[in-house]
């Protein structure tokens, strides 16, 4: 809850990948939306799934850090210029490494991510069926 | 002085501590009868001996004691009362201290009023309970003394972290740790009743308080932090999945099953070894919870304990306790009947079903919460966030919440389908012009449909089973179900409405500027200095009209504390019946050709979020529904003391 803080802090102790200055204003599209509200929408769903690098588990659709608004920038000069949500994540994902989303990918680190739920529902059912189906038998 | 005598008196309880566990442990044994008789009492003055260090910890904060660490560390000269007072928790030694209170004090209010099952029981369950504690006594004594000394002491204090300094933090961590440490005491029953092969329906009615009680509490403290985070970070979101939200949650999770078990054990007899699995497992998840907050391997301001020492002492007390508890249930598994039966269609079975789908989030939101770690530790660094808790946590959620519709309908042990379908009919139709009207209306995130369609069905279904009834005469733990039923939907529709009708609005505005969201028309009137106790600040005054009506004014600030210094903004909210008005100030927004010269427009960040309070109020709800069927059981057992206590007044 005092992820705010986290970033001022981790700011200045590990000036990390930054885009801009923070002596310089902010990117225009940081503290501001696109015109056109679909894109906005479009913008605003990607951005809720992005990683603000720099913050503890908040997303750059919700942090006050300087690098949050410029990647804000760049999510929605990007849709703006028509680009697909998925290859602007992709795009950062190649520069920043798979931390930058909060959407796991199928990797050869991450199946188990998947596998498991599935396997939970497998249990799931054989607990059920074990403990329902005996009852019908007694 | 006062240290040193905190100090003592912590060593003189951790002492009991052991006592207590010896005691318990040999009064088992054949010739140990003896001893039973002092654990009571020693459990009794264990708990008031801690809540005593507890309270010089206070008296140390209240007087800003500054040659004692903890407090030169964490507080100020400066700061209001409550917060100095708030402060004592705010920080890891003293969080840590006010958990061993709360274990002691529970354990002692267990050894004094805790009389309905045989006293061999209770002699283990106290020295469980005695066991665990001392792990914690442990913990605090060697490796986070609380009452250290700083020599020489510091003409000020580093002051407490601004953002912790609102009325959230005097009661968001006591909330949670009074559910986790109740979890502890429903653990201690069940390693209680595993030693002495008690499982069954006075176990069951013996632990329901406790569970129900940390159940409320949990409970409260989640829906505290959520709308803590809501309006204290300035973006509006309500949950993050963070991993501190996550170890609040899991707990619940696990808490929420074991209520439900707990109860078809005391009123069937069913569903022995699962209750005590379940109840070993909440404590376990508080237990890891506190583990993943306290040991640094979240870096986040919650980790006040950023020293691996400390980590590794809790992970060893997780894995001496979660193991003990899992070889003694491996022990005795075999000795534990299932109990009752019952068939497919029947009230039982639809709360296994439940049991296992929160079971199964449960191990989701595990998964989520601590693979991060693992494929850190192998080098890759990956991020679970929200896109993966919730759809994932939706499929076994969704199938939970129908058969939430439909269990309460049923009757024990064996019902037929047949029987409730006409009554459902009333649910289902509600859930599906639910979902035709705000897909029409324009809902297009499928969750966000789901959630707006199943809350209204849900809701009604959960009204059903007082359906018939003479609503006065209904008895109270009935409509506890129903009002918690009732607060699930409530805030799942505030949920999905969150997720599908907010606006927002972000806009640099000059001195007079007004802009439009959804029905509100805001006009910034104006930008004032002001000054607190420890922080100045900027403060605009919004004027808000809904629909042409009226205007109000919020305040929204962008707050400078000097002690530590830092700016956070204040946001300012405006409930009216159909949502809330969520404004931000940010800075004072620059020319793009030089930074300094100012431009005298003000970054503003407006919301116009319709029902998102029904999130909130439905967790009141929840809680509330928590606290009626508390009251009926707690009456119940009164009842039924006084009843026993006539009848052998009668015989005697």
């Amino acid at each position: 809850m005092i992820r705010a803080a986290v970033c001022a802090l981790a700011l200045v102790a590990a000036p990390v990948v930054a885009l801009a200055d923070d002596t310089m204003p902010p990117a225009p599209y940081a503290y501001r939306q696109l015109d056109d509200p679909v894109k906005e929408a479009k913008a605003q769903k990607l951005m809720e799934t992005l990683r603000c690098l720099v913050c503890q588990s908040q997303s750059i659709a919700d942090s006050d850090a300087p690098i949050a608004g410029d990647m804000r920038n760049q999510v929605r000069l990007r849709i703006n210029a028509g680009e697909d949500p998925e290859a602007i994540r992709q795009w950062l994902i190649q520069r920043y490494g798979d931390y930058v989303s909060y959407a796991p990918r199928v990797t050869a680190s991450t199946w188990p991510l998947f596998a498991v739920p599935g396997g939970l529902i497998v249990v799931a059912a054989a607990v059920m069926r074990r403990r329902l189906a005996k009852r019908k038998n007694a | 002085m006062l240290a040193e005598l905190g100090l003592a008196i912590l060593w003189m309880a951790a002492s009991l501590a052991g006592l207590q566990l010896i005691a318990g442990s040999f009064s088992l044994t054949k010739d140990g009868d003896g001893l039973g008789a002092i654990v009571r009492p020693v459990a009794i003055v264990q708990g008031v001996l801690v809540a005593l260090a507890f309270a010089s910890l206070i008296m140390l904060f209240v007087e800003t004691d500054l040659s004692v660490k903890l407090v030169a560390d964490n507080s100020h000269s400066a700061k209001p009362l409550i917060y100095k007072i708030a402060g004592t928790w705010g920080n890891h030694e003293g969080s840590m201290l006010l958990w061993v209170t709360v274990m002691g004090l529970a354990g002692g209010i267990v050894a004094a009023v805790e009389r309905r099952l045989p006293e061999r029981t209770m002699m283990a369950t106290l020295a469980g309970q005695a066991f665990v504690s001392l792990g914690f006594y442990a913990f605090l004594l060697f490796a986070s003394n609380p009452f250290q000394r700083l020599s020489p002491a510091p003409q000020e204090g580093n002051g407490l972290n601004p953002l912790l300094q609102d009325p959230g933090l005097a009661f968001h961590p006591p909330t949670l740790y009074l559910g986790y440490v109740g979890l502890s005491i429903a653990f201690s029953f069940a390693i209680g009743a595993l030693v002495t092969r008690e499982v069954g329906p006075a176990f069951a009615r013996a632990m329901r308080p406790w569970v129900l009680g940390a159940w409320i509490f949990l409970t409260l403290g989640i829906t505290a932090g959520s709308y803590w985070a809501y309006y204290m970070l300035g973006w509006g979101g309500w949950w993050f999945w963070d991993p501190v939200e996550n170890a609040s949650l899991m707990p619940w999770l696990a808490a929420t099953a074991l209520l439900h078990s707990v109860s078809v054990l005391a009123a069937r007899n069913a569903l022995r070894a699962w209750t005590v699995m379940l109840g070993v497992v909440a404590f376990s998840m508080s237990m890891i919870g506190t583990f993943l907050v306290r040991s640094g391997i979240l870096t986040s301001v919650h980790a006040f304990a950023v020293d691996p020492r400390r980590g590794g002492f809790i992970l060893a007390l997780l894995a001496i306790n979660i193991g003990a508890a899992l070889v003694l249930f491996a022990l005795r598994a075999g000795t534990v009947t299932e109990g009752e039966r019952f068939e497919v269609t029947s009230r039982e079975a639809s709360l296994v079903f439940n049991n296992v789908m929160l079971s199964c989030i449960l191990g989701i939101v595990l998964l989520g919460t601590l693979y991060p770690l693992v494929t850190e530790a192998m080098g890759v660094k990956v991020s679970v966030g929200p896109p993966y808790f919730t759809p994932m946590s939706a499929v076994f959620a969704v199938p939970m919440l129908v058969v939430l519709a439909i269990g309460p309908m049923l009757r024990w042990r064996h019902d037929r389908f047949a029987r409730v379908r006409a009554v459902l009919a009333m649910p289902l139709g509600v859930t599906i012009v639910a979902a035709v009207g705000f897909a029409l209306g324009g809902v297009r995130s499928p969750m966000a449909l789901l959630a707006l369609s199943l809350a209204p069905g849900l809701g009604v279904a959960s009204l059903l089973p007082l359906r018939g009834r003479h609503l006065a005469r209904a008895p109270l733990s009935l409509w506890g179900m129903v009002v918690a039923h009732v607060g699930i939907a409530v805030a799942l529709f505030g949920m999905g409405a969150d997720a599908a009708f907010t606006q927002q609005r972000l806009l640099a505005a000059s001195v007079g500027q007004s802009t439009q969201l959804g029905p509100w028309r805001i006009t910034l009137a104006s930008i004032e200095p002001v000054a607190g106790p420890n922080w100045t600040a900027l403060e605009a005054d919004l004027s808000a009209s809904y629909a042409g009506g009226a205007p109000v004014h919020l305040h929204p600030q962008s707050r400078t504390f000097w002690a530590p210094p830092q700016t956070t903004s204040v946001s300012a909210l405006h409930t009216v019946w159909n949502g809330q008005l969520y404004t931000v100030l940010g800075e004072e927004t620059h020319d793009a050709s030089s930074a300094a010269t100012p431009t005298g427009r003000w970054q503003l960040r407006l919301w116009w979020k319709p029902f998102v309070p029904m999130i909130w109020l439905g967790g009141i709800l929840v809680a509330l529904g928590g606290l009626l069927a508390m009251v009926s059981r707690v009456r119940q057992d009164l009842k039924r003391r006084s009843v026993r206590t006539r009848s052998r007044e009668r015989k005697a």
